[in-house]
């Protein structure tokens, strides 16, 4: 029977097919780990002394909490350093591979993953994150999960799942010059709402997305969830599997080649059918900013502030008010005259070096609005070490913006990187939620291209905004 | 996990959509490694406004809310769906829930119990024409019951019958463990191991 990519991926990891009702049984073949869903699951492990079933499986990294000044010394928040050492101390306990602050290899655990070359196409992969769909990117199904479910993957490697539909997002045609993965899954998202993907596992297909790197797939993965869809994938190609080759974690040999020859044939079949299918034109794609409070609530920049009156649907209309009402936004302005006070580039969406190098091109030779605060905090420790050879460290720092060490950083504020209320950001996260980047603060998530446009104007920007640099 | 049949407690109705997880609970209130006390981080921002609807005291030992669509849209953190525990929730109806909250509720023992949204409007209706009014959530029987008023939820069987039931997720599963080791056995040794 013919099959798509996420359904020959969930038959392959089949433990058990589950019968009356009953979920199916799946293997899972990496588990990443982090500081701040664990602890409750590791505390249910040794109160039913049970231990962790495949450690060689499983790897975790210090992400969500930890600070991205002096990561030197010791972190200054009590509870965050409780926290981070409760999983030093559980992955000592349980010998669970961690990379620590400090460590080379430590990072957003979205971002360590594919760079370890752990992150294979055909796995499957899951974390207690919901951003784990990035994953998706290599044709691996890879979803978030709360921390029973870490639990339960820990003491079994499998987890009880009930077979979700399948979406194909279609992105025909070619993009325009700047506009970026960010933009087109801005759009995917503006188009069928944060509910939209419930229930599914998003495939991405067309043009557009083969002709995306794997960074910048990573990127449309990444923000899957924000149209309420747990898993988003797209078919391995060269592209991937040229990503992939002599990565750390790999396949060498002989068994790369049986790999390949494996990897090839998860693409959907031809004849295979999706439950719903959404097709987009990537010609039509502008540079996409969010206006609202959910990541459903974006426009192209070109436009203005919604009109909540002008709306139909009665709850689209009191979301819209409400946003309106928490972002202090007036209908009708243009986006593009929106004042930002912070840029944050980073995050597991945008803080790649591909992210990097491509905002560091628009604010070489340019100053910085001297009202705009801008952060620049790689994915991770790697990424920072590529950027700093290739002198992107300095690009930012004489352009007047701060550069820190890895982690989540302002993309959630758990760490000491929080907005002030009141204060507005154009942010290459994912999640523009009320409070998301501290208390009162305003998000409006952008490209790395236009974060770094903004960052120039001290408006709502793109690259196209631009005077040209000064020979 | 206690079992559940049927709960009869105070309703709150929280007319809004799209409730994401950031606003059950903000990040600042995960650092704790404990699996209690989380209630004072339950819709934290919110409760800072004195008119919040948990802030009005016919409301404020709700244990039954009935929210707009999209209800734990965002984060995967299950310390929202403790968070609602902690407070004294044991159900949250909604017309339309976030596949990772709906997860989370399910392992929890909290019913997440999706409604046809003309059915929450109406639950909205007589919760705040009569605050205080209990509402009955009745797994069993997958009804809802306000006053007069009767309607019918969806819930899946599996899920609803390890509420029933009161089920550990971790010990069903550990029934089929020979399966998982038959399955180990057959797979491909390129696949990737974290240690060396």
């Amino acid at each position: 029977m013919a099959k798509t990519l996420a359904e020959k991926v969930w038959d392959a990891h089949l433990v058990r097919r589950g019968d009356g009702g009953e979920p199916d049984l799946l293997y899972i073949d990496l588990h990443l780990i982090h500081e701040v869903t664990s602890p409750q699951a590791f505390d249910g492990l040794r109160l039913s002394g049970r231990d962790v079933r495949r450690p060689d499986l499983t790897i975790a990294t210090e992400d969500h909490n930890v600070p991205t000044t002096d990561i030197d010394q010791p972190i200054a928040d009590l509870v965050s350093r409780t926290q981070v050492d409760t999983l030093r101390r559980n992955c000592h306990e349980f010998g669970i591979r961690l990379h620590s602050l400090g460590d080379v290899e430590q990072g957003i655990v979205h971002v360590v993953g594919p760079q370890l070359g752990l992150t294979q196409p055909g796995l499957t992969v899951v974390c207690g994150d919901s951003h784990t769909s990035t994953h998706g990117a290599f044709g691996a199904l890879a979803f978030g999960i709360g921390t029973s479910e870490v639990e339960h993957v820990m003491a079994t490697q499998t987890l009880p799942l009930t077979r979700p539909k399948t979406m194909a997002i279609t992105v025909d045609g070619a993009l325009r010059p700047g506009t970026t993965a960010k933009d087109v899954i801005l759009a995917v998202i503006a188009r069928i709402g944060t509910g939209g993907g419930q229930g599914y596992v998003l495939e991405y297909r067309g043009e557009a997305i083969r002709a995306l790197s794997m960074e910048a797939r990573m990127t449309v993965c990444n923000m899957s969830i924000e149209a309420g869809a747990r898993a988003g994938m797209i078919a391995p190609d060269d592209t991937t599997f040229d990503y992939l080759c002599g990565r750390p974690h790999a396949p060498r040999g002989a068994d790369w080649d049986t790999a390949v020859a494996y990897w090839r044939s998860l693409a959907t079949d031809e004849d295979a059918t999706y439950d719903a299918e959404v097709v987009l034109d990537a010609a039509d794609v502008e540079p996409f900013v969010t206006w609202g409070t959910n990541p459903g609530q974006g426009l192209p920049l070109s436009a203005a502030v919604p009109d909540p009156e002008a709306m139909t649907d009665p709850s689209a209309k009191a979301s819209a008010q409400r946003a309106l009402a928490y972002m202090d936004l007036t209908p009708g302005t243009p986006m593009r005259d929106i004042r930002i006070d912070t840029v944050f580039l980073g995050s597991c969406t945008n803080g790649r070096i591909e992210d990097l190098r491509a905002a560091a091109e628009v604010v070489r030779g340019r100053t910085r609005h001297p009202h705009v605060r801008v952060l620049v905090v790689p994915g991770s420790e790697r990424v920072r070490q590529a950027a700093v050879a290739e002198g992107l460290d300095a690009v930012f720092t004489e352009f007047g913006a701060e550069w820190r060490h890895a982690g989540c950083s302002m993309c959630l504020g758990m760490n000491p990187d929080q907005l002030a209320p009141g204060e507005r950001s154009a942010s290459t996260s994912n999640r523009n939620f009320e409070g998301r980047q501290g208390k009162g603060g305003r998000t409006h998530l952008v490209s790395p291209l236009v974060a770094a446009a903004t960052a120039v104007r001290g408006t709502l920007s793109s690259p196209a905004d631009l005077d040209p640099v000064p020979a | 996990m206690e079992p559940f049949t049927s709960h009869t407690g105070i309703g709150v109705p929280l007319r809004a959509s799209d409730v994401d997880t950031d606003q059950i609970i903000p990040a600042v209130y995960l650092k704790r490694v404990t699996r209690t006390g989380f209630e004072d981080g339950l819709f934290a921002a919110w409760r800072a406004d004195p008119h919040f609807v948990l802030n009005v005291p016919a409301y404020s030992a709700g244990s039954v809310l009935v929210a707009g669509p999209d209800f734990g849209t965002g984060s995967s953190r299950e310390h929202a769906v403790w968070a609602l525990k902690d407070y004294g929730f044991r159900a949250v109806l909604s017309s339309r829930f976030a596949d990772i909250f709906r997860g989370n509720a399910g392992k929890q023992g909290l019913v997440a119990a999706q409604l046809e949204q003309t059915d929450i409007e109406q639950l909205w209706k007589i919760l705040e024409t009569a605050p205080g009014t209990p509402v009955t959530v009745d797994l069993a029987d997958r009804l809802v019951h306000c006053a007069e008023f009767t309607c019918g939820f969806a819930i899946d069987d599996y899920t609803r019958w390890r509420l029933m039931a009161g089920l550990d997720d971790i010990g069903l599963t550990l029934r089929h463990a020979e399966d998982i080791t038959a399955f180990e056995a057959h797979r491909e040794s390129w696949r990737p191991r974290t240690l060396a």
